[in-house]
């Protein structure tokens, strides 16, 4: 466990997905309604099993106890007895086999035809995948009970018979679901890496595809299963495929049926075996399905809240009374702590965080995956996912405290006072609505224009943003944009509360070089026309360098260092900010290796005592493993939390493995 | 694996006229709709890798680089031209051919979390590469798996494991031993570092380059991130709209970039310094858009292009070559050299 260092490099928007992922067995088990099911279908196997072979003589048993007939429970017949007189816990013990035979038989058609089928078609898709649908299609179109019928004229009494016809008219159902589940997974890099390794196409699918597709085709099967039942036991009451002495379930019910007035009780028997085994198999399809995405869900949901209580007066107790140099700037956040709440308790994941931002001023907030960076950018407008809280520490804005804010308070500093633009520009536009529509709508909630007004203010908007053809975006749907059309109508959005500050998430990362510089030529652009202060989330150094007056850097949760841009980049005063701008390739042209950070971005979690770096440093000392490392301030305006930057000022010596 | 690895690494002596990878012509078409005609991805591309050599392939997205790298894999049909490996002709090779190819070239992407299946161990994903061309027993094959894992950097002891349990970088590490468990000729890079971080991206480079210099590798290195191209490559393939806009000796095209395109292209990424970053914004010229429909018979690049005269929208550039051996798609390169309209950037 130890040899290999794990995992750095989760998201920081996702820091609870490292959860460790529970199996499929052990979630399945830890549900009692799971377990409940699991124990009474294996019980009713059993049964199915055993009682033939233990009452050899019930089935073929014609009449019993005919001076004792439909009668209720009682020490001699513990469920009473039927019309002729026969043991009824018997018949419903032995009756199970055929019952689950029928059932057995339907589902193993089901899954012999929709399985390969639905794999077959999804993979290979085209011409295949059509000729299989249409046949589908054809089936689905199948009146089912009609046909049943029709093939139960031609053989008389046969289950099997019956029972296939079901299954074959049931399987297009499970191939749906299989190829609907295979077609994402087609896609899948691991797959076109397998086909490139020269595997067989049946391998690849019974390999590869097969497993990630177990968990919506079992479900569906479990569902398959539960409507065998209900038809095998209705054709048995209709006493069209159990021939007469033989037991069902469904002639049970069809004997107590006759005889309702004079014993009601002998329908119950068989009509709650029937009615729990439907519903067993039917919530174990569901708790299956949850299993199932168990593993791709965090386990941790509940309400957003924003502070800890009780922590509030920890974290805000430590901190001096606004120093005047925070107060003169528009954010200004102090020891600000984020924690997600885990199975194993709170995680932190951002730590004593602070820096400011100052009006119209571009700040950069650089940092590698984990290094809680879009974390606080999130913290800042109150929106972080749902286990995540702010532990202590405030964020000033505008005077006031926005930690403390409710949500409807925040919902009004979102977009009016702080605007977001995110990398994935996509998601923030909704692809059922066109883009005017959506801008007018947002432009009306802000300003409280009318419609008129709104759409005039939203196209101005898009013309701001420089797009060359703003009447004909305001007319399309989002899934009609380019990338860096989208990214300009996003701009667009965020624009329209006339935001003092505005938070940009790696807004450039998805795009191409060519559209992210004309994305921050606009950016700079619209920054200067509007006095606006932008707080740039980024791990590119490029950027930084061409947007921003000052960076933040931030490791494994820590702000480490921070300054004027131009002072930083000629000379870092933290070793981890020095490797990594030494580690750009940029830097090393004709050079034989890159200048490399041993090891990785610890987790949240794991990060390590004292100095977060210290690991990877080759600075460090006995110092940095023992005491925490406070953020210091060498020289004015200039920050770092490392008690050895004075020797990274040296030439050479600082140099990092 | 290291007593089999001296006469590969010796390789690139004895095979310097016949390029391991030669593509002439490459054609790729995806049909869009019924009523459309195709759209080509790659349109009329010209390419070799030589063995032991890294070609960078550089563009936009839409470019048509990952087409490329796809093409030549197989994962894509080709409309026309022609892609030969080791002098043989694989663009319409059948299932069986490229199960015998798959020993001499493989590819790492650019997700590391899609592209290993997470339902299977670490050693179950390299070791069935090697069911495909030799019949190898268990422990022989683990023992491969293992000393492959290390050569990768990481412990032996990862076979046993799930990828959900290693980071990105160690999972591209994990895809490139997948990559290297059969001992390849020519590996496709696509886009390999570009979902990783800085400083484990300088990693993950320097892996890819010692591996090389180890093995013989030849690498066809699809990439946005000139930086990174320009760290690894030999020589680089610009591409633009599925064509060649210019091609040559790395150091050549990146100092001393002739295509309009190329020039965009370059000065379009900031430069992690700010003072040289300001110079560098101040003499970006830019016009036009990249969606812009361009005639057939014009320069793919001519409503983007601030150097376009009349004579771009009449006819086609062709590829010419230039004193420095790099070759050129655009009639006014001489105009453009002579004129150094193309300052360096600092």
């Amino acid at each position: 466990m130890s040899a290999v260092p794990l995992d750095p490099e989760v998201p920081a928007q996702r820091p609870f997905d490292e959860v460790e992922p529970r199996g499929f067995l052990r979630h399945l088990v830890g549900q009692p309604v799971a377990v409940a099911c699991l124990l009474y279908l294996m019980v009713v196997v059993l049964v199915a099993i055993v009682a033939p072979i233990a009452l050899p003589d019930v089935a073929h048993t014609r009449s019993g106890d005919l001076a004792a007939i439909r009668q209720g429970p009682s020490g001699d017949h513990l469920l009473g007895t039927d019309s002729l007189g026969r043991d009824v816990l018997e018949r419903l013990l032995v009756g199970t086999r055929v019952t689950m035979v029928g059932v057995a038989q339907a589902v193993l058609v089901v899954v012999v035809l929709g399985v390969p089928l639905g794999l077959i078609a999804g993979f290979f898709r085209g011409y295949t995948d059509r000729v299989v649908s249409w046949l589908a299609d054809i089936a689905f179109a199948m009146p089912a009970i009609v046909m049943i019928l029709v093939v139960l004229a031609m053989f008389p009494q046969s289950m099997p018979a019956a029972m296939v016809t079901l299954g074959v008219i049931a399987a297009p159902g499970l191939m749906r679901v299989t190829r609907s589940a295979t077609l994402p997974v087609r896609e899948e890099l691991y797959i076109a890496a397998a086909q490139v390794s020269g595997l067989s196409r049946p391998y690849i699918i019974g390999r590869h595809v097969l497993p990630r597709v177990a968990g919506p085709v079992v479900v569906q099967v479990a569902l398959v299963a539960a409507s065998a039942l209900l038809v095998q036991t209705g054709l048995s009451f209709l006493g069209l495929v159990v021939a007469d002495p033989a037991p069902s379930w469904g002639g049970m019910v069809a004997d107590g049926f006759q005889a309702i007035t004079e014993e009601p009780w002998l329908i119950w028997p068989p009509g709650l075996a029937i009615a729990f085994t439907a519903l067993a198999l039917g919530l174990l399809g569901d708790v299956v399905r949850d299993a199932g995405a168990a593993r791709w869900t965090p386990s941790v949901r509940r309400a957003p809240r924003r502070r800890r209580p009780g922590a509030v007066a920890a974290g805000a107790a430590q901190l001096a009374p606004a120093d005047p140099e925070a107060t003169g700037a528009l954010l200004s956040i102090e020891g600000l702590t984020v924690a997600f709440d885990t199975p194993g308790g709170p995680r932190r994941v951002v730590e004593d965080v602070r820096f400011s931002i100052g009006v119209g001023e571009t700040v950069g907030v650089v940092g590698e995956s984990g290094s809680g960076k879009t974390v606080t950018a999130m913290a800042i407008i109150g929106l972080l996912p749902g286990a995540g809280q702010v532990e202590g520490g405030r964020i000033m804005f505008d005077g006031r405290d926005l930690a403390e804010r409710s949500e409807r308070e925040l919902r009004e500093v979102r977009g009016k006072q702080i605007g977001l633009i995110s990398q994935e520009p996509m998601i923030s536009l909704n692809p059922a609505y066109r883009v005017g529509w959506q801008l007018t709508e947002v432009v009306r909630r802000h300003c409280g224009l009318s419609r008129r007004d709104a759409q005039a203010r939203a196209l101005e908007l898009l013309r701001e943003v420089q797009l060359s053809d703003p009447e004909a975006v305001f007319r399309r749907y989002p899934h009609e944009l380019s990338g860096g059309m989208a990214q300009r109508v996003a701009i667009a959005r965020a624009l329209a509360g006339e935001p003092k500050l505005l938070i940009a998430d790696e807004p450039t990362t998805a795009l191409d070089v060519t559209v992210q510089a004309e994305i921050l030529e606009l950016l700079r652009r619209l920054q200067e026309e509007r006095d606006m202060a932008i707080m740039f989330v980024t791990h590119d150094w490029g950027v930084v360098a061409d947007m921003c007056d000052r960076a933040v850097v931030m490791y494994a949760g820590h702000v480490v260092e921070q300054g004027a841009v131009t002072a930083l980049f000629h000379g870092a005063l933290h070793p981890y900010t020095k490797a990594l701008l030494e580690s750009n390739p940029h830097a090393a042209i004709g050079r034989e290796r890159l200048p490399v950070i041993p090891g990785a971005v610890p987790k949240p979690g794991r990060w390590p005592a004292g100095c977060h770096f210290h690991p990877r440093c080759s600075l460090a000392t006995d110092a940095c493993r023992a005491q925490r490392i406070p953020l210091e301030e060498p020289v004015p305006g200039r920050w770092t939390r490392c008690i050895h930057h004075e020797r990274l000022a040296q030439p050479k010596e600082g140099a990092v493995a | 694996m290291t007593t089999s690895t001296a006469p590969e690494a010796a390789l690139p002596l004895d095979r310097t006229r016949v390029p391991l990878l030669d593509v002439r012509g490459l054609v790729v078409e995806f049909d869009v709709g019924r009523h459309c005609p195709p759209v080509r991805a790659v349109d009329g591309v010209d390419l070799s890798v030589a063995a032991g050599e890294t070609v960078g392939l550089v563009g936009e997205s839409g470019s048509g680089k990952t087409t490329l790298g796809r093409a030549v894999l197989g994962l894509v049909p080709v409309a026309d031209g022609a892609i030969s490996f080791d002098g043989e002709d694989i663009t319409h090779a059948g299932n069986r051919r490229r199960r015998q190819l798959s020993a001499d070239l493989q590819v790492v992407f650019q997700d590391p979390y899609s592209s290993l299946n997470p339902t299977r161990t670490i050693g179950q994903t390299l070791s069935e590469t090697l069911r495909v061309h030799t019949r190898t027993s268990a422990a022989e094959t683990s023992e491969r798996v293992r000393s492959m894992l290390e050569k990768v950097g990481l412990d032996a002891d990862a076979e046993q494991r799930y990828p959900a349990q290693f980071s990105g970088g160690q999972r591209q590490r994990i895809a490139i031993a997948r990559a290297l468990m059969a001992h390849p000729r020519l590996v496709i890079c696509d886009e390999p570092v570009s979902a990783l971080d800085l400083s484990v991206q300088a990693q993950v480079l320097n892996l890819l380059r010692a591996l090389q210099d180890e093995l013989g590798l030849g690498y066809l290195f699809v990439a946005h991130d000139l930086a990174v191209v320009r760290h690894l490559s030999q020589r680089i393939v610009v591409l633009y709209r599925g064509r060649v806009m210019e091609d040559g000796d790395a150091a050549v095209v990146f100092e001393r970039p002739l295509h309009p395109y190329t020039q965009a292209l370059l000065y379009a990424a900031p430069l992690p310094d700010p003072e040289q970053q300001r110079r560098r914004r101040a003499m970006r010229l830019r016009r036009g858009s990249a969606s812009t429909v361009v005639p057939a018979e014009a320069c793919p690049f001519v409503a983007r292009c601030p150097h376009a005269v009349d004579a771009c929208r009449t006819h086609r550039p062709p590829l010419e070559t230039t004193p420095e051996g790099s070759r050129v798609a655009c009639i006014r390169w001489r105009d453009l050299r002579a004129a150094g309209a193309v300052a360096q950037p600092a």
